[in-house]
């Protein structure tokens, strides 16, 4: 049977379906944490403070094409006075490990900013935590969308 | 091989924020990718980043697989007067590497 | 253990002013450090650099990646840019050609294409290039593989379509070499083609074989006038 024969979106499938364009899912085993996990991680990190929404800021696209090298920028807004912002911390809930990086800011450094590309294994929420010099908690979480095959139906 | 690239400005103004951007050739393997006969290929990441100014920490990432292949970092720093930055990263074989340049503060 | 960064000291302040926030997120310019060094690197000692014939890469390749492929009247056939890299190698240098899609033939391939920048790709299609260019249509053209299909079908028709995650691209060539990240590294059209040939299911065309330059041809010419984007970024 010719692709022309075929409805316009069984010939997408068996195209895709054939090696060599679909190569993203192979990066990743196919299970992410879990919920328990990342809970778990950012307990740690957090311990006795309560995590409060703001002060922190994730960028990243809604909808990610190629989850394997994704452009994220963590920045932060003017901490309360008298503290400082020591370290930005994110998570990824459905990657097989929930760490994605912990980025610390020392004396020198100027506002606290990172840009990096980071890998997504799946669609899930991204959360950013924000740790200032009291021991506070602040966070941000993006809820984004990673276009594998499934969108084909 | 060129192992990093690093841009920083050439001189800088007392106080003023500046940029520093770093890219490190790593492949930054997951460990759960499988080569051609299946084999798993085995975890290899830069696992530590850190960029100081004469001995004062600028920035430090601590990595995991989720870090894309050949690591990019922008960040922000602030210098009073002239000195070094140091970049220096590992991975978690303990294998080390280290970049430095001069920093014009005028 | 400590090694000092070999040859990294990439201090890259001197890059055009412009050009310097998007480049450094782009691992492709750790090749064309590369590229950059090799440049004006003696192959063995007696034995000339290419900078020693063609002085400064920034004036004597402008403009040399955005009319290639070419027709050699000398060698009397097409040439890609990266069998003039060889030809060079070979003739000028003495040495063995480049091995297919290392890291010293992809860094001085996008070193010199970024020579080109922003400038209209300009490929004389109509002169004695033109039946490379043809025999490139007809390949473009032609059913292959087990799914039967044509590039045309793809990159002319189903252009932004999905296949799986990913949008069917109109299949021009003025980004390669391009850093793609689920590559973890850099490749050449021809890579690329490989992965299109396999994903019909065809045999794959051998590095600078007839059938890889009259593609490479054929895409670079239906590109004429777009900007050279080289060396692009893919994810
Ligand atoms: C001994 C001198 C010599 C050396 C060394 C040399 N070349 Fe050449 N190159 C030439 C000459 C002469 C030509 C034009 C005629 C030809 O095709 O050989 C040329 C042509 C080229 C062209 C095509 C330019 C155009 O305008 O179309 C490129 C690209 C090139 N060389 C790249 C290189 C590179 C890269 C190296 C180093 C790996 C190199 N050359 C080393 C002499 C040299
Ligand atoms: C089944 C559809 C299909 C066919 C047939 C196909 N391709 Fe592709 N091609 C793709 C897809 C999808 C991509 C993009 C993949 C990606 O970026 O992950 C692509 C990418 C490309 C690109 C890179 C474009 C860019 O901007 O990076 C070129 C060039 C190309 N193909 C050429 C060809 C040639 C030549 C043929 C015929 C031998 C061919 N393709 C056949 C689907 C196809």
């Amino acid at each position: 049977m010719t692709a022309q024969f075929l409805p316009r979106r069984q010939f997408l499938l068996r195209a895709a379906g054939a090696a060599g364009f679909v190569l993203v899912p192979g990066l990743w085993r196919p299970l992410g944490a879990t919920p328990a996990e990342v809970k778990a991680e950012i307990a740690k990190l957090v311990g006795e403070a309560a995590l409060r929404p703001g002060l922190v800021k994730l960028d990243l696209p809604v909808l990610v094409e190629s989850p394997n090298a994704v452009g994220m920028t963590v920045t932060a807004g003017t901490p309360p006075a008298g503290t400082r912002i020591q370290s930005f911390h994110v998570f990824a809930a459905a990657n097989p490990l929930p760490n994605v990086g912990h980025f610390h800011f020392g004396p020198r450094a100027g506002r606290p900013r990172v840009s990096t590309h980071i890998r997504l294994a799946d669609s899930q929420t991204v959360t950013a935590i924000a740790k200032l010099s009291d021991g506070s908690c602040w966070s941000d979480s993006v809820d984004l969308l990673v276009t594998l095959s499934a969108c084909l139906d | 091989m060129t192992r990093v690239l690093i841009r920083v400005p050439k001189t800088v103004k007392p106080g003023q924020e500046f940029e520093i951007k770093v890219l490190i050739s790593h492949p930054m393997e997951t460990g759960y990718r499988r080569d051609h006969q299946g084999t798993p290929i085995p975890r290899d990441i830069v696992k530590q980043f850190r960029c100081t100014l004469d001995g004062e920490e600028v920035f430090r990432a601590e990595m995991f697989p989720a870090i894309a292949a050949n690591p990019y970092f922008f960040f922000h720093a602030v210098a009073e007067r002239g000195g070094t930055l140091r970049f220096e990263w590992s991975d978690e074989r303990g294998t080390a590497w280290r970049e430095s340049a001069a920093l014009t503060v005028e | 253990m400590i090694r000092q960064a070999a040859m990294a000291v990439a201090l890259l302040a001197t890059w055009p002013a412009a050009a310097q926030t998007d480049d450094m997120a782009n691992p492709a310019f750790l090749w064309v450090e590369e590229g950059k060094a090799l440049w004006s690197e003696r192959p063995r000692p007696g034995a000339k650099s290419c900078a020693d014939c063609h002085g400064a890469a920034e004036t004597a390749m402008r403009g040399v990646a955005a009319r290639h492929p070419a027709f050699d009247a000398k060698r009397g056939r097409a040439m890609l840019l990266t069998q003039r890299l060889d030809a060079c190698r070979v003739e000028h240098q003495g040495e063995t050609p480049f091995e297919p899609e290392s890291r010293r033939q992809l860094g001085l391939a996008a070193y010199i294409a970024l020579q080109s920048r922003g400038l209209p790709v300009a490929i004389a299609a109509d002169g004695p290039l033109a039946k490379t260019v043809a025999e490139g249509r007809a390949l473009y053209t032609r059913r292959i593989g087990q799914l039967d299909l044509s590039c045309a079908q793809c990159h002319d028709d189903l252009v932004g379509r999905r296949l799986a995650a990913t949008a069917i691209p109109s299949g021009h060539v003025n980004a390669y070499p391009v850093y793609r990240s689920d590559w973890l590294g850099m490749g050449s059209f021809w890579r690329r083609l490989g992965n299109c040939t396999t994903g019909v299911r065809a045999e794959a065309f051998a590095p600078h074989s007839p059938e890889h330059v009259a593609l490479e041809s054929y895409l670079a010419a239906r590109g004429n006038d777009l900007p050279m984007q080289a060396p692009g970024f893919r994810n």
